[in-house]
């Protein structure tokens, strides 16, 4: 099974310099790149079939195909790298920016080519450090040997590069909020249209991908389309996944496998199964603001279309596994709450409706609750479903909860009637 | 604008560097944040001020940034921030304990410094490492797969 992603990255936990990214085949699909047309890569990206890896699933030629293009398009144009990896439960992009920080790179300046951007951004969560130095490095790496700056590689083509480095905000990772966090503003998105294409960043068409997305490009121009659709095992998009497990199973990880392999085969055999004494009885299939899946799920394919037949999203693809020790209340309130924290206040729904499910959801894991409050819960996924907020942070708040409600209406019960955790 | 001046030489001429990059200065306004923390450990209101002028923005202006980022600290912080990770990996994998363990040991809560300024301790969302639960960052230092004991022993290192 090939890894194209991974395979690189060293177990020891360093990261890959330059010389040892070039040394196996680093920057010759930036070569190839640049000597084809900005439209021939564009149409490799579309067709490979490659889907956003940012939670959206979104295909990424299609996207870059927004962008004005030629010769009386405005510029500077952007391209923007988004590491803001805050959703709970996800820890994906730090693999491959702490392990191959010149895949994104490489990845990066040619998708800047393929929209003739002028200038990019890595957009990097705050507590990611050991990243942000690792990436810093490699920046000045790519530099050094002529990837980065005027006339990249031989070429005619120039383009910046910058880091830049968050303060912290869940919203910084929605892409419109983002653009307004590196213009220095506070990380409110903005409406939609014009979409970030046409008017982005400083008003200039701008795309924002995921850093997982951008790692895909190299390999897709390298190899080629039809290797690179044949990485996937579903129908749904071309190549592989960075999957992950956390919670109580023996052997947490991340692992890039073929997109579209089983929750199943995730949680039983690469995560090893449950701990001794745990029993699996749900998940949350791609972060915090996916719905949980149960055990008649367990066998959907983990790609974007299946996971939605379920009645849930694929997300980012990391999974977190509730187990029959932990109360579900409990979990639902912890994630309410970061949600309710992490709420932009920019609009009302979400700004009042958030902190007044946390509050619902505190009373009744603490033996304060009453029958009515599931009826009110109910109520607030309808009143932050998608549509009735103004950006995703409030209707993937509701996703985890409205599952809940259904799948452990008893345990909730529990709580009401006994006045107290039962777990506790 | 205050007389005496809280943001030192060397920050004014970091911050100045950026303009460059941006077409205005107001947008190097989470940099330049993060320039006058790195230097004074916290951001206060005389700081925001001469941030302002420097910026060609308003005070308000600043603040309403600064208080929406969660590690711009616009309150006085200890030596050392403690950031305990309470999303919910961490959650499942039992942080509370973790919690609990620092209270006792600190005699301080979420959001508090101890009377010697040696520590502040802040609650934090997912640090990404979940596979690694429960986990925190103390300054710039990760620590994963915490128990109770290991705490004792990396608080040490923090004087
Ligand atoms: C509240 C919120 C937080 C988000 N956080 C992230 C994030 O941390 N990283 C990310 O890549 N996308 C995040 N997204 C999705 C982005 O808005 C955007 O869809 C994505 O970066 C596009 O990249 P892709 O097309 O490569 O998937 C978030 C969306 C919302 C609504
Ligand atoms: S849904 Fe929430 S996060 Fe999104 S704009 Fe409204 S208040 Fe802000
Ligand atoms: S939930 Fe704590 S590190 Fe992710």
């Amino acid at each position: 099974m090939e890894r194209p992603l991974t395979e690189h990255i060293k177990n020891d936990g360093s990261v890959l310099s330059l010389k040892e990214y070039e040394a196996a085949g680093g920057y010759q699909a930036l070569r190839k790149a640049l000597k084809m047309t900005p439209q021939e890569v564009m149409q490799m990206v579309k067709d490979s079939n490659l889907r956003g890896r940012g939670g959206a699933g979104f295909p990424t030629g299609m996207k870059w195909s927004f962008v004005p293009m030629g010769d009386h398009a405005p510029h500077p144009k952007y391209i923007v790298a988004n590491g803001d990896e805050m959703e709970p439960g996800t820890f994906k992009d730090r693999v491959l920016l702490e392990g191959n920080p010149h895949q994104l790179i490489e990845g990066m300046i040619i998708s800047a080519y393929a929209i003739q951007a002028d200038i990019s951004y890595i957009f990097l969560r705050w507590a990611y450090h050991e990243a942000a130095k690792r990436v810093k490095n490699a920046i000045q790496e790519a530099y050094g040997a002529g990837y980065l700056g005027k006339k990249i590689a031989g070429s005619d083509y120039s383009v910046e590069m910058h880091l830049h480095t968050s303060v912290g905000r869940y919203m910084c990772g929605e892409e419109t909020a983002l653009l307004n966090a590196l213009e220095g503003k506070r990380a409110n998105p903005r409406s939609k249209p014009p979409f970030p294409q046409v008017s982005g960043l400083f008003g200039k068409p701008t795309i924002v991908n995921n850093v997982e997305t951008f790692s895909n490009i190299a390999h897709i121009i390298d190899k080629g389309v039809e290797w690179y659709k044949a990485l996937s095992k579903s129908p749904d998009g071309g190549g592989t996944k960075l999957y992950g497990v956390s919670g109580h199973v023996k052997k947490p990880a991340i692992w890039e496998l073929p997109l579209g392999v089983s929750l199943r085969e995730l949680i039983e055999e690469h995560a090893g199964g449950m701990m001794d004494g745990y029993k699996f009885r749900a998940a949350l299939p791609g972060g915090a603001s996916t719905d949980f899946l149960t055990e008649e799920h367990l066998d959907v394919a983990m790609d974007f279309t299946n996971t939605m037949k379920a009645g849930s999203r694929m997300g980012t693809g990391t999974v977190i596994v509730l187990d029959d020790k932990t109360c579900p209340v409990g979990m639902v309130f912890n994630l309410e709450k970061f949600f309710a924290q992490e709420s932009c206040g920019w609009c009302t729904p979400c700004r009042e409706g958030l902190p007044w499910t946390a509050k619902i959801l505190d009373a009744i894991e603490h033996g304060r609750g009453m029958m009515n409050q599931l009826d009110i819960l109910s109520f607030e996924t309808v009143y932050m479903a998608p549509g009735n907020t103004f950006c995703a942070l409030a209707p993937g708040a509701m996703e985890p909860l409205q599952s809940a409600l259904k799948y452990f209406r008893e345990d909730f019960e529990r709580h009401i009637k006994e006045h107290k955790c039962p777990w506790d | 604008m205050a007389e005496t001046k809280v943001i030192p030489d060397q920050a004014i001429k970091e911050i100045t560097e950026l303009f460059h990059h941006v077409p205005k200065k107001s947008a190097t306004c989470i940099e330049a944040l993060k320039i006058v923390q790195n230097h004074n450990r916290w951001v206060s209101d005389d700081a925001v001020k001469e941030l302002a002028t420097l910026l060609e923005m308003s005070p308000d202006e600043i603040d309403g940034v600064a208080t929406f980022y969660n590690i711009i600290f616009r309150q006085p912080v200890g030596r050392h921030v403690i950031h305990l990770c309470n999303s919910v990996s961490c959650y499942i994998l039992g942080y509370e304990k973790i919690e609990d363990h620092i209270k006792n040991k600190l005699k301080i809560g979420f959001g508090e410094t101890t009377p010697d300024k040696r520590f502040t301790f802040l609650p934090i969302p997912c640090l990404g490492t979940c596979d690694h639960a429960p986990a925190m960052i103390i300054d710039e230092d990760l620590y994963r797969d915490l128990t109770p004991q290991k705490i004792d022993d990396i608080l040490e290192r923090y004087q």
